[in-house]
């Protein structure tokens, strides 16, 4: 495949060389998008890259995410011999490299392609700018406020399919009773604090999230309406507690087999379900917003820039940056992937039932922004090692966690 | 040392020159434990030796027994559960799925897109380090020097700080001198991180060497090179071959240097390797995982196999022992 | 390796006749030289950047280094952290257990070894071989092993001992023996071929002369090798100890850290911190904190230990 590949950029290199002056270049881009769905959605955007341009796409996958990939992301950035491109969330991970002046303005580029009209919703865009100018190439919105459910499981316990978080949890006892685990998850930190944060934006009004997560507010963060998640996620880690798989998909295929009820994880599930060869509404069902409030959060990857000396290079990654937000790309990556796009102007006709109801909850204006936005790495990690205490050890009552992340979000910049 | 200088002794010369002519041959005829083979016998001594051994070779031998048959076994079979059973139906697909077909990304060439360039990376790094450390370690134990004793102290202190910690430093150093993001770069990362603990195996076993033979090589007018390469190597391959073993298993394990200080046409098996057992792909692989960490770690396997004629026994005259 | 006696050359010390030059730099030049790239290391490398961390730990740098320094806090913050208090728990019971048990087993089968044994090679090897795997998969097969519903329990329990009860892993009490476990597995067969160098060097009339005077093989050993081999146990014990401060990956694989906290370890605060909370300060905090305890211990051992007289 690769070895194609590289005939293929030969030729083209070489047709390029006669026919235009811009010369073709190998652009690096690295990025942790390795598991099914996620490989699948980037190699669309190569497929494009390649098709529409003279240049090379030349794959630095790292897998494992986060604390695996970033160091070295980071590294080859500051140690001045950077990729072409690189993926990072949306938010404020890559801030601080954007301010010390390592990453490329792409403000020409995203005035000429208009992003400001067509990327919706346009916190996406702001979340790219820093003092007016832009850093970022949105890709793809991901919201995690769904409930994916499994149709087996519940035929096989013989209660109807729930539609709110409240009737996911009386379900419960019949699923365990049919030997199945009423609510999949991962033993991992961050899974748990996606659905601590889906449980807060689901079950109670917008301005308690924000309250929290954007204003640090150490009061609400100790009252009794945060109080009443607490409770709801003591009732979690009892439907979870024979869940002991490590790895979200690994979650997702408890779903998929019917092993589990149900999974609380971002729109990215849909792309195993896709991969398994599971129809929307059929063998599986979601419910945005845990089924209770429509309502999604914004979040999403994001590509950026590195300043690069070479000049054929910076020509490749303006084509990129085209490419990515291009019309085109964006129906295909989100097909792939299971996200939704980041244009307010694409015709998705494939997109499955799932899609269609996150698609019409962002027309409507019902969006927040995702927490990766407005808290800080460090708090993030914060929450992530007292929920994954609290998930451990049943003993842990939910008021002294709460009394926790209060101060957590207290100390919060 | 300053004694011998000026002494013309030919009889202590003559004896110096037996002693080095007495170790080259033995270095050179290289076929470890010397004497008499030990009789054939079942005594109640080598029953319990050949019983210990074999029963704790059993408990060294069973996740590899576990690795073996899950990789020649199928998904359906390794979700029946039993890790322990070999496999119902022998499949060599999950060996030919690691070494040429596993996606990682966009590339699915499996574990052989980077086995070229590990041993690119492995060969200067681990040759060039080891070279450094037993100079190093020579320097130290027989040409002491003001200051010697504070650098390695320093040196020593080095070999327990998380290489994590040091990352920043040396990616800003590696930038300052040009070298980021190069081949020579990354050997120079590894000969660094590497000398703590490789100059301490020298610098002791160096030391534990009888000085007698030091002090004859300088008598006959020996240099700082001329008794290395003369004296010191021949006698010392049990140690270069530890230090072999630990420097080729570390750089060849490597993952986080082999990363951030290379560029992807320079990326090493392990970043394969990590991208298998780490990424999912819908369901968890397990037999690809054991295949590929098998592959990954054939090379340093091979070494350590081989490596049984280096373990001479270097010094030991008598070889009577037991 | 260069072992080419063409490639010797003369060097070293000023020949005798030169002795009037001033000798005092001049002396021992060529070990001098040679030991440049060493000196470089550790002044610039390890001093250098332990003084660039320390300094850092005073600061409240995030993704990227940055000197604005904010005192004591990320130390205040780092001690007031249950998971970092238990970190250090757990690493005192791994780091005990591990450096008695890699000492004892890897010297009790380095002197099995030296036996002349017929498949020496081959035990080598076996004992060995855990030390050529990488860490991702030896915590995964250690987590399948010592999982209770299809590992060593309940092959156990199916040969009639219902009762029978062995799942580390899963009880927050004694997790951490469950990644010893695996730690030891990996780790001694390397101590075990260190020692085997270091009896190899031991000279075979020391042998000859304790059987002359008929002294048991077991107090030969006790009494006189090991005493002989203290520099191999000096480079053992740095080796086992340098490895348990900087436990990390194997804890990554094997549990993540979990049951909750249980196994979590400083070296895996100090990752997380730096890299996924980016919180850099914080993060050489936990650092300085390690290489404190290890300064405390190392560098007034390590100074008696190397600046004394040469021993052997």
């Amino acid at each position: 495949m690769n070895h194609i590949r590289r005939i293929l950029a030969a030729t083209s290199a070489l047709g390029a060389l006669a026919a235009l002056p811009a010369a073709a270049a190998d652009l690096e881009v690295t990025h942790w998008w390795t598991s099914g769905g996620e490989a699948a959605a980037v190699a669309e955007f190569a497929r494009i890259f390649e098709e529409k341009t003279e240049h090379t796409w030349v794959d630095g996958a790292i897998a494992g995410s986060g604390n695996t990939a970033r160091p070295i992301m980071i590294s080859r950035i500051t140690g001045g011999d950077p990729m072409g491109a690189t993926q990072f969330n949306h938010g404020r991970q890559a801030e601080e490299l954007v301010e010390a002046g390592l990453m490329r303005d792409l403000t020409d580029i995203a005035e000429a392609g208009h992003w400001r009209d067509v990327v919706n919703p346009p916190s996406l865009l702001d979340s790219c700018t820093l003092d007016g100018r832009i850093y970022c190439v949105p890709v793809n919105i991901h919201s995690w406020q769904w409930l994916w459910l499994s149709e087996k499981a519940y035929a096989d316990a013989g209660v109807p399919v729930p539609t709110t978080w409240e009737e996911f949890v009386a379900a419960a006892p019949a699923l365990e009773a049919a030997g199945k685990v009423p609510l999949a998850l991962g033993q991992q930190a961050w899974q748990m604090s996606g659905l601590f944060a889906t449980l807060m934006i689901s079950l109670l009004p917008d301005d308690i999230y924000l309250g929290v997560y954007r204003d640090k507010d150490e009061e609400i963060a100790a009252g009794a309406d945060v109080a009443g998640i607490f409770a709801a996620l003591d009732t979690a880690r009892k439907m979870a507690a024979k869940s002991t798989v490590q790895d979200w998909n690994q979650a997702t295929n408890m779903v998929i087999t019917g092993e589990a009820g149900g999974q609380v994880m971002g729109d990215w599930a849909q792309g195993e379900f896709a991969m398994a060869g599971q129809v929307a509404g059929e063998d599986y069902h979601c419910l945005p917003g845990l089924g209770d409030k429509d309502i999604l959060t914004t979040g999403g990857d994001a590509f950026y820039f590195p300043k690069l000396r070479d000049d054929d290079m910076a020509d490749a990654q303006a084509d990129l940056a085209e490419v990515i937000i291009s019309p085109e790309a964006q129906v295909a990556f989100s097909l792939k992937k299971g996200s939704l796009p980041v244009r307010g102007d694409v015709d998705l006709d494939a997109a499955n039932a799932c899609m269609r109801k996150g698609l019409a909850i962002l027309a409507s204006g019902e969006a927040l922004p995702d927490t990766n936005q407005l808290i800080d790495s460090d708090t993030r990690t914060q929450i992530e090692d007292l929920l994954v205490e609290f998930f451990a050890d049943p003993s842990y009552a939910p008021e002294d966690a709460q009394k926790r992340f209060a101060g957590i979000i207290g100390n919060a910049l | 040392m300053g004694k011998c200088r000026d002494i013309e002794h030919a009889p202590l010369r003559a004896q110096a020159e037996t002693v080095l002519t007495d170790y080259a041959a033995q270095s050179r005829d290289g076929t470890g434990p010397r004497g008499r083979k030990p009789k054939k016998r079942l005594s109640g001594r080598n029953i319990m030796i050949y019983g210990t051994l074999f029963v704790v070779s059993v408990y060294y031998l069973l996740p590899l027994w576990v690795m073996v048959v899950t990789s020649l076994k199928g998904m359906p079979e390794i979700r029946l559960g039993n890790i322990f059973a070999p496999p119902v139906e022998i499949t060599f697909e999950p060996w030919v799925k690691a070494w040429s077909e596993a996606c990682t990304g966009l590339n699915c060439d499996g574990l052989s897109r980077g086995f070229w360039n590990s041993v690119r990376i492995t060969v200067p790094s681990a040759l060039f380090s080891i070279f450094i450390a037993s100079v190093n370690g020579y320097a130290l134990a027989n040409w002491r020097f003001k200051g010697g004793e504070a650098f390695f102290t320093i040196l020593i202190f080095g070999a327990f700080v998380p290489y994590q910690v040091m990352l920043y430093p040396m990616v800003i150093l590696l930038r300052e001198i040009g070298l980021y993001g190069s081949l020579a770069g990354l050997v120079l990362v590894h000969t660094v991180f590497g000398m703590p603990i490789v100059t301490l195996l020298f610098r002791n076993y160096f030391t534990s060497l009888p000085e007698e033979l030091f002090k004859a090589a300088r008598v006959d007018g020996a240099g700082f090179w001329g008794i290395y390469f003369r004296v010191m190597l021949p006698m010392s391959l049990p140690i270069f071959t530890v230090a072999m073993i630990i420097q080729i298993t570390g750089i060849w394990n490597d993952f986080l240097f082999g990363t951030v200080f290379t560029r992807p046409n320079l990326y090493p098996m392990t970043v394969q390797l990590n991208n298998i057992v780490n990424s999912v792909q819908g369901v968890k692989e397990y037999n690809v995982n054991m295949a590929a960490t098998l592959l990954t770690g054939l090379v340093p396997l091979a070494i350590y196999f081989a490596s049984g004629k280096l373990f001479v026994r270097g010094i030991a005259a008598g070889a009577v022992k037991g | 390796m260069p072992s080419d006696p063409v490639h010797a050359r003369q060097g070293g010390t000023a020949p005798p006749s030169a002795a009037r030059r001033p000798r005092r730099l001049l002396r021992n030049l060529t070990a001098k030289i040679a030991a440049i790239p060493m000196v470089l290391t550790a002044m610039v490398v390890f001093l250098g950047g332990t003084v660039w961390t320390v300094t850092y730990s005073f600061t409240n740098s995030k993704l990227l280094p940055r000197a604005e320094f904010v005192g004591l806090a990320q130390y205040e913050r780092l001690w007031a952290t249950r998971r970092w208090v238990v970190s250090i728990e757990n690493l005192a019971i791994y780091g005990l257990c591990s450096l008695v048990f890699s000492l004892v087993i890897g010297f009790v089968l380095a002197a099995l070894l030296d036996q002349k044994i017929r498949y020496e090679s081959a035990f080598r090897t076996i004992l060995l071989y855990p030390f050529a795997l990488s860490f991702i998969v030896t915590g995964l097969v250690w987590q399948w092993i010592l999982n209770p519903e299809f590992g060593v329990q309940s092959i156990i329990r199916a040969m009639g001992f219902e009762g029978f009860a062995f799942d580390p892993l899963y009880n927050p009490d004694i997790a951490i023996f469950g990644i010893l476990i695996a730690g030891l597995w990996q780790g001694t067969g390397l101590i075990m071929v260190l020692m085997l160098a270091g009896l190899r060097g031991i000279d075979g009339e020391i042998w000859k002369a304790s059987r002359v005077d008929g002294i048991p093989a077991w107090k030969t050993y006790i009494f006189i090798i090991v005493p002989m081999m203290r520099p191999v146990f000096i480079t053992a014990l740095v080796l086992i100890t340098s490895g348990i401060v900087k436990l990390y990956d194997l804890v990554v694989a094997q549990t993540g850290g979990g049951p909750g906290i249980a196994t979590e370890v400083p070296a895996k605060y100090v990752y997380d911190y730096m890299f996924g909370g980016q919180n850099l300060g914080q993060g050489f905090a936990a650092s300085t904190m390690m290489l404190l305890a290890v300064a405390i211990v190392v560098i007034p051992w390590a100074m008696l230990e190397f600046g004394g007289k040469r021993r052997g």
